[in-house]
């Protein structure tokens, strides 16, 4: 990734340099040849349409092929891979808050193994933040009140700064923090040496069940609210007829406020949890649905979590 | 004339006409109250420049050691909130524009006098509420307000500084109403939209955005003060509110708001380089439509301040092929420019060298807009020191430059005295190397990661960051330079006559300093603008001062 951005901004360098230099030189050259002599009258050139398309039209070809080629690298900046490791992340004034899939929290200090893609979904607890690691070339805006999402492949172990490129109060500078880099053998033993709490989707299948989700929330299609396996990234039908995926933000939004896209065929009984749940807790939540709707060969260290009985999803009734 | 009592017979002028402080205060006269806009507009400018001086002075070392980070905080808010507001927005259309463009188009006045005395007042009330919020511990949301770190998150006077620049922006509001009648009603006979002046063009192309964009700012302040007052939840992710609305609607302004800050510099140059260089500006109708291009896509681009705030992705790519859309307007006005030069009279007089450094530095602030424009590259560098270089290269090495540059050009109109050459061409080398140094390390530190604002920074961006310090402290030396000799001049210059550059342009057909109505008879315009080839064939090329 940060070859395809350095090779574009070598690229722009040069037609950059090459145009700063064709028009000083054409300027020195012409502040020079033409400087003003005693009684010598200036050549009056009225203006010449022909040039004026020629200097339109070829610059926005340019153009066009800068902007081609730019989307084509946002566009990959913005789509993760399929398969991608997941770390949740919480920011706050003054910190980056991380949890991994596999039960692991850090504070300031992201570690990931070399050659995998990190997918970094992020929310923010107060203002909006910005997860920037120049070294990856990459940065994303986190917003309080929805995720927003990065991610990288680190090809070289070591440790990157990790920024905060969104001014968020007082010691908006000193919101930073690492991301280490490992080789994945040494990335096992760091993950071996921490939390044995268990997965983070285990902790929300913890929540699930002391919260209450699981009352109505059940396994079969006899629950009062829809039965959440396998629905997590399929298209849902919505009571007003509206279509969503649903992806984290979805999962999230109908945790906090349940009324505001009620699932066709249910009431919208269920009560809000904004306030009654932490961002940490609300993302182990989000982890549990999704790990509901995830195949057997689940991630390395994340046990499948899907209910024994686990039947077709019936989310279109 | 019978009145006048001073010892010298001197030509009644709209100087000395009237006397004392109730003449200026109560004046509707477009030179007069373009004066009084002067004076405060250049009063915010040290304001704003000594706050710059402390962030510079601050970063020359990696620890936040000079200033508290709440202060840090505070200053570079104050910064770009008093340079924007209440310098950039304001400097040429309500100094120049107001002095000239009723001049160049043989107009008596403006439009509306009147109504151009309520917005010098405006400003000022406007800029006493800055001063209030300044004076009494500032304001430390950065320029932009972002919310809802503006909102719910500061205990300054965020709702303060939000009516300064409201009640400014009415001010800009009235003055480009004004101008948009004037051009419209108030042209002399024969002065077809064709043979207007490109500074005219300029004028009325940001009129338009300021009539337009302005109201929106305004809303949106608004809407910031009520959400602190009330609690209204607008940009409250918590009671429903969209933390992000708030930048759509504030870049809706603040983008064009950047064309109010250019284009009038561009119609400076375009007066500038034609007077000399003797000819006729190249591709006159390309550049007047370019200027009104650039006011219009400019209102189309917005988002593009937001390829990373969490926008959709096809959101990015119409809002970044929309700005390479008006990188092609601009690309055009240089390349007509260094046009113009060819086979010209080229002199070296104190406005064209400002003229060069603006085309110089203006084509380096737009090239570099290209790979802000560039989505996958904005990615790295948004946020980042580069943008900062970027934006400074097109306020201060265009917008900064060109103003100083049409200030020499047209002293010896507004003062009636020349400035001394010598100095002139001094202090504009001064300000073309101080800039240099202060801002192209920033668009190195930009892309090795230093993001902005930042109070303290990593040791391996201290060498860039004391580059830029150095270069700072030359450019503020480069600036208090004009404002020593200008004053000096006004009573020690060598007196101007009506014509000192041999320019084209009716403004230079009326006595240095002009009288009240600017001319004693309306002006019959039957030339085309920049006539310098029957000027010439007439009185001879001008010889070198």
């Amino acid at each position: 990734m940060a070859g395809n951005v350095d090779a574009l901004f070598i690229f722009l360098l040069m037609l950059c340099g090459f145009m700063c230099l064709a028009i000083f030189t054409m300027i020195v050259v012409f502040a020079i040849r033409y400087r003003r002599r005693a009684g010598q009258m200036a050549e009056q050139i009225e203006g010449s349409n022909a040039l004026e398309f020629t200097w339109t039209f070829i610059p926005f070809g340019i153009f066009l092929v800068i902007f081609v080629w730019a989307a084509f690298i946002y566009f990959q900046e913005r789509t993760p891979p399929q398969g991608a490791a997941e770390v949740y992340t919480v920011a706050k004034q003054w910190m980056w808050k991380f949890q991994h899939e596999e039960g692991q929290r850090e504070i300031n200090e992201l570690h990931v193994p070399v050659g995998r893609d990190i997918r970094v979904i992020m929310t923010s607890q107060d203002v909006i933040h910005s997860f920037y690691v120049p070294a990856f070339r990459i940065k994303q805006d986190v917003l309080p009140g929805r995720y927003t999402v990065a991610w990288f492949r680190a090809t070289k172990p070591g440790t990157y700064h990790l920024f905060c490129a969104e001014y968020c109060g007082t010691m908006h500078s000193g919101m930073i923090g690492d991301v280490v880099v490992m080789e994945p053998a040494q990335y096992q033993n760091w993950l071996g040496g921490g939390a044995a709490m268990g997965s983070l989707a285990q902790t929300g299948q913890g929540l699930f069940m002391s919260l209450g989700c699981s009352t109505c929330h059940r396994f079969d299609t006899q629950g009062r609210g829809p039965n959440l396996t396998g629905v997590f990234g399929k298209p849902v039908l919505l009571e007003d007829g509206r279509t969503v995926t649903a992806d984290e933000n979805y999962i999230r939004e109908s945790i906090l406020q349940p009324a505001a896209k009620v699932v066709s065929g249910f009431k919208p009984i269920m009560p809000t949890f904004q306030g009654l749940v932490s961002e940490e807790q609300l993302n182990a939540l989000v982890a549990y649905v999704k790990s509901l709707s995830q195949p057997p060969t689940g991630v390395a260290g994340t046990p499948n979590l899907k209910p024994p009985n686990g039947q077709k999803p019936e989310i279109n009734r | 004339m019978a009145t006048a009592v001073v010892p010298l017979p001197e030509r009644e002028n709209y100087l000395n006409k009237e006397y004392g402080i109730k003449s200026w205060l109560l004046t509707t006269d477009h030179k007069r109250i373009a004066l009084l806009y002067l004076l405060s507009i250049t009063f915010f400018f040290f304001i704003g420049g000594f706050f710059a001086l402390l962030i510079r002075l601050e970063l020359l070392t990696p620890a936040g050691d000079l200033v508290q980070a709440d202060t840090y905080n505070k200053l570079f808010t104050m910064h770009g909130q008093v340079m924007v507001f209440f310098f950039l927005i304001p400097a040429v259309p309500a100094v120049l524009g107001n002095f000239l463009v009723p001049i160049m188009i043989g107009a008596k006045d403006l439009a509306f006098p009147r109504v151009n005395l309520l917005s010098w007042y405006l400003f000022i009330i406007g800029g006493l509420l800055m001063l209030y919020t300044i004076l009494t511990g500032g304001v430390d949301t950065g320029w932009t307000f972002y919310t809802p770190l503006s909102t719910q998150f500061l205990d300054t006077h965020v709702v303060a500084a939000a009516l300064a620049v409201f009640v400014a922006g009415f001010s800009s509001i009235l003055t480009g109403l004004n101008f948009i009648v004037t051009v419209h009603r108030m042209r002399a006979p024969g002065m077809t939209w064709s043979r207007l002046p490109l500074f005219v063009w300029s004028n009325y192309a940001t009129a338009i955005i300021q009539v337009l964009g302005t109201p929106v700012l305004a809303i949106t302040l608004m809407l910031v003060a009520l959400e602190r007052l009330f609690h209204l939840g607008i940009f409250n992710p918590q009671m429903g509110g969209d933390p992000l609305l708030f930048q759509h609607l504030f870049w809706f302004y603040s983008h064009p708001a950047v064309y109010i800050m250019i284009l009038p510099g561009m119609g400076i140059v375009s007066e500038i380089v034609p007077c000399f260089t003797r000819k006729r500006i190249f591709g006159y109708h390309a550049m007047a439509l370019a200027v009104i291009a650039i006011a219009v896509l400019g209102f189309l681009v917005w988002a593009h301040h937001m390829f990373v705030a969490g926008i959709s992705l096809y959101a990015g790519l119409a809002f970044s092929l929309l700005s390479y859309f008006v990188a092609v307007p601009s690309a055009i006005k240089v390349f007509n420019w260094t046009a113009t030069m060819y086979k010209g009279s080229i002199s070296f007089a104190t406005p064209m060298l400002y003229a060069f450094g603006f085309i110089g530095l203006f084509t380096m602030g737009g090239l570099t807009g290209l790979f802000l424009a560039a989505l996958g590259i904005d990615v790295h560098v948004t946020d980042t020191y580069f943008v900062i270089a970027h934006f400074h290269y097109i306020m201060v090495g265009g917008m900064v430059i060109a103003y100083l540059g049409g200030m020499h050009f047209w002293w010896p109109k507004i003062s009636g005295r020349m400035y001394p050459e010598f100095w002139g061409k001094l202090a504009a080398m001064i300000i073309f190397i101080g800039f240099n140094l202060t801002f192209f390390p920033q668009f190195v530190l930009g892309y090795l990661g230093m993001p902005r604002r930042y109070w303290q920074y990593s040791p391996e961006f201290q060498i860039l960051n004391v580059l830029s310090t150095a270069g700072a402290t030359i450019l503020a030396v480069g600036y208090l330079l004009p404002m020593v000799y200008f004053l000096w001049s006004m009573r020690y210059g060598k007196l101007a006559d009506e014509n000192p550059w041999g320019a084209a342009g009716l403004e230079w057909m009326t006595s240095s300093p002009p009288t009240t109505f600017n001319f004693d008879e309306t002006p019959i315009v039957t030339w085309e603008a920049y006539n310098y080839d029957e000027i010439d064939r007439e009185k001879g090329v001008p010889v070198e001062r």
